[in-house]
């Protein structure tokens, strides 16, 4: 598959607008002041939201994780009222009533983060059952980790997407980590992938660090699901730099462990290979840098000037 | 017929809508395990009558992405005890969507569920579990006792643009009533007055209904003048219609299935002493299943299950 510069640049936007947006939240979370609730970030996890989201149009929809910002950014989601959902703030997507947890931006095809693991799955085949009953050719991708593929929902929603030939697409991103305990601890097979098979889907295992690699692949998977042949599993194997929350002190983790993975972080990988590829140079890389800077700056002066919500909010749109 | 006038409806509501479609275990080909969806996949194709393998968290994960879409799902999930397989996708996801995304999405479903006490289906077949779904805000739950507003309150709870839990009683299938033909709506959240009287108001929810009326006949017999209003929904309740009557007849009791123990009456009866105490000329009682487990044994199923001996004899204590 050949990848038009253009894209290349884009894919490389895209991750390091997430590293900015996320980098910046975990230092404004820690500050104690401005940010309410729970934190999970997704650094390290980019290469895996950008090479799907890219392959999509706003008509598809994407379900993610309690860990979600970065399928939300990656996806086209405008960073200010995120950033004001992060705050708490009315401006943000959901009015400051989800947070970090429950983020959806629905006029990007967001349709939900989901603070209860693997239950993003469930919903996620019922846009795709809309999608095919009103004979669109649109997706629905659906984002989990490794520890969600424990529930009884992966199992339900994969049997019930193959059964009814839905087009989704199972987007894993093995972190190695279920909050803290590791994937050799709570999965008895190596691969999450081969577990497909016992739904007759494909199923592949890739490396979900190689931003260019899960964008091929997903774009297989999407003429896959378009062409109504039902559900695909991609398993992407990446790293989460963080602990599973903010504050996590992450003494599960082997020494060196970090350090290791941090010499195969997706974004420094990539703009190496850009720079070899003279796709960008040193100049324009820093162009890029600079304009994320910028954007999640102007997101944390909007969520800064917006105000908390009136308490009546409490109580309107709890029925449509 | 009850179980016609269901079927009825939904056809009805297919004919008019065509984002209108059923899903669940049996609806399709079989046309439900009771029949009450008969007939419906030939009028309209396997993409709108769709059997599903059993999974029930599926089946209404699958209803609230899909209604998140723009549809509006019908689903069955049989008996009610079959509920606690999915409470987690009425719970943290269908009631909660539309609030926690700050009005981004509607969710427009039904799901219909039966209750089977007095058949010996035993404890995992008889429960009546609505009083869980009541408690849950951004929810409706509708509990029709007549073929006439089963087919009213189908109609409306398709039309509604929030969840909607609709409890259809085993024991009801059968009656029979001249069904009202085309769009005849029983209005969600509000109650009936079925006989007016002046000496109790007997509020009875679901099946008790006909349970009630055979002990207004006999309370009528000996003198006594009830007023007895069918409640019909029990999330949003109708408090407006119930406090009237209470200040006509200065005593209530409150018949239902269920058990007593953190019950629909238990909730009517804290609102009734709360804005009523000085209308009420007696305590507020409950006629109703007692704290114990539901039984295959018809001699202690019939113990546990209230009827209209047991609702004359308090009626009778009540009026000294």
């Amino acid at each position: 598959m050949k990848i038009s510069k253009e894209t290349k640049i884009d894919l490389f936007t895209r991750m390091v607008k997430i590293r900015t947006f996320e980098d910046e939240t975990h230092k404004i979370f820690m500050a104690g002041k401005e940010m309410p609730g729970f934190l999970h970030l997704s650094q390290g996890e980019e290469a895996m939201a950008v090479g799907t989201c890219a392959n999509l149009t706003f008509d598809d929809a994407i379900y993610t994780t309690h860990r979600g910002h970065g399928c939300i950014i990656a996806k086209g989601a405008d960073l200010k009222p995120m950033m004001a959902e992060l705050f708490g703030r009315i401006d943000g997507c959901c009015k400051g009533r989800a947070g970090s947890m429950h983020f959806a931006d629905v006029k990007t095809g967001c349709m939900g983060s989901n603070g209860i693991v693997g239950e993003g799955m469930r919903i996620a085949i019922g846009t795709a059952f809309a999608q095919k009953y009103n004979k669109t050719k649109n997706v629905t991708a659906v984002f989990f980790g490794e520890g969600a593929t424990g529930t009884g929902s992966f199992h339900e929603s994969f049997n019930m997407a193959a059964t009814l030939k839905l087009p989704v697409i199972f987007v894993c991103s093995i972190n190695f980590y279920a909050q803290m305990t590791h994937k050799s601890v709570h999965i008895p097979i190596e691969h999450v992938s081969d577990r497909a098979a016992g739904y007759g889907a494909p199923g592949v295992t890739i490396d979900g660090n190689d931003v260019e690699l899960v964008y091929e692949e997903i774009s297989k998977a999407v003429k896959h699901c378009r062409a109504g042949k039902g559900p695909y599993l991609i398993e992407g194997i990446t790293y989460r730099h963080h602990g599973h929350f903010i504050g996590d002190p992450c003494n599960y983790r082997p020494a060196g462990e970090l350090e290791e993975w941090l010499k195969k972080d997706p974004i420094v990988l990539y703009e190496k290979k850009l720079l070899k590829e003279g796709v960008l140079d040193e100049k324009g890389v820093q162009a890029i840098k600079d304009e994320c800077k910028k954007l999640v700056d102007e997101a944390v002066a909007f969520a800064r000037q917006s105000p908390q919500p009136d308490i009546e909010e409490l109580y309107k749109d709890i029925l449509a | 017929m009850f179980q016609w006038a269901i079927n009825h409806a939904i056809a009805e509501e297919m004919r008019r809508d065509p984002t209108v479609f059923i899903i669940g275990e049996d609806v399709g080909k079989p046309g439900g395990p009771f029949g009450v969806t008969r007939g419906i996949i030939d009028e309209f194709g396997p993409e709108r009558a769709v059997d599903t393998p059993i999974s029930e968290g599926a089946i209404v994960g699958l209803c609230v992405g899909a209604a998140a879409a723009g549809l509006r799902p019908v689903a069955e999930i049989m008996f009610m005890n079959f509920i606690t397989l999915c409470v987690e996708e009425f719970y943290n996801q269908a009631s909660k969507m539309r609030w926690m995304f700050g009005a981004q999405v509607k969710v427009p479903m039904v799901v219909r569920a039966m209750t089977a006490g007095g058949y010996g289906a035993g404890p995992h077949h008889s429960s009546s579990l609505e009083a869980w779904f009541a408690s849950m805000p951004g929810m409706k739950v509708v509990m029709p006792s007549t073929p006439v507003n089963a087919k009213g309150l189908m109609k409306a709870a398709i039309r509604d643009d929030n969840p909607v839990l609709y409890v259809e009683p085993l024991s009801s299938y059968r009656l029979k009533a001249e069904i009202p033909e085309g769009d005849y709506i029983t209005p969600i959240g509000k109650c009936e007055i079925v006989k007016e009287g002046s000496d109790i108001t007997i509020v009875s929810v679901g099946r008790m209904l006909q349970e009630a009326l055979k002990a207004v006949d006999t309370l009528t017999k000996d003198g006594i003048k009830p007023e007895l209003i069918d409640l019909l929904t029990v999330n949003p309740l109708d408090m407006e219609t119930i406090y009237a009557s209470v200040k006509k007849t200065n005593r209530l009791v409150i018949i239902h299935e269920a058990k007593q123990t953190m019950g629909i009456g238990a909730e009517i009866a804290a609102s009734v002493q709360e804005k009523m105490f000085d209308w009420l000329d007696a305590p507020v009682e409950r006629v109703a299943a007692p704290f114990t487990h539901i039984a295959f044994q018809p001699k202690l199923e019939q113990h546990y299950l209230p009827d209209a001996t047991k609702l004359v004899t308090k009626v009778k204590q009540m009026l000294g």
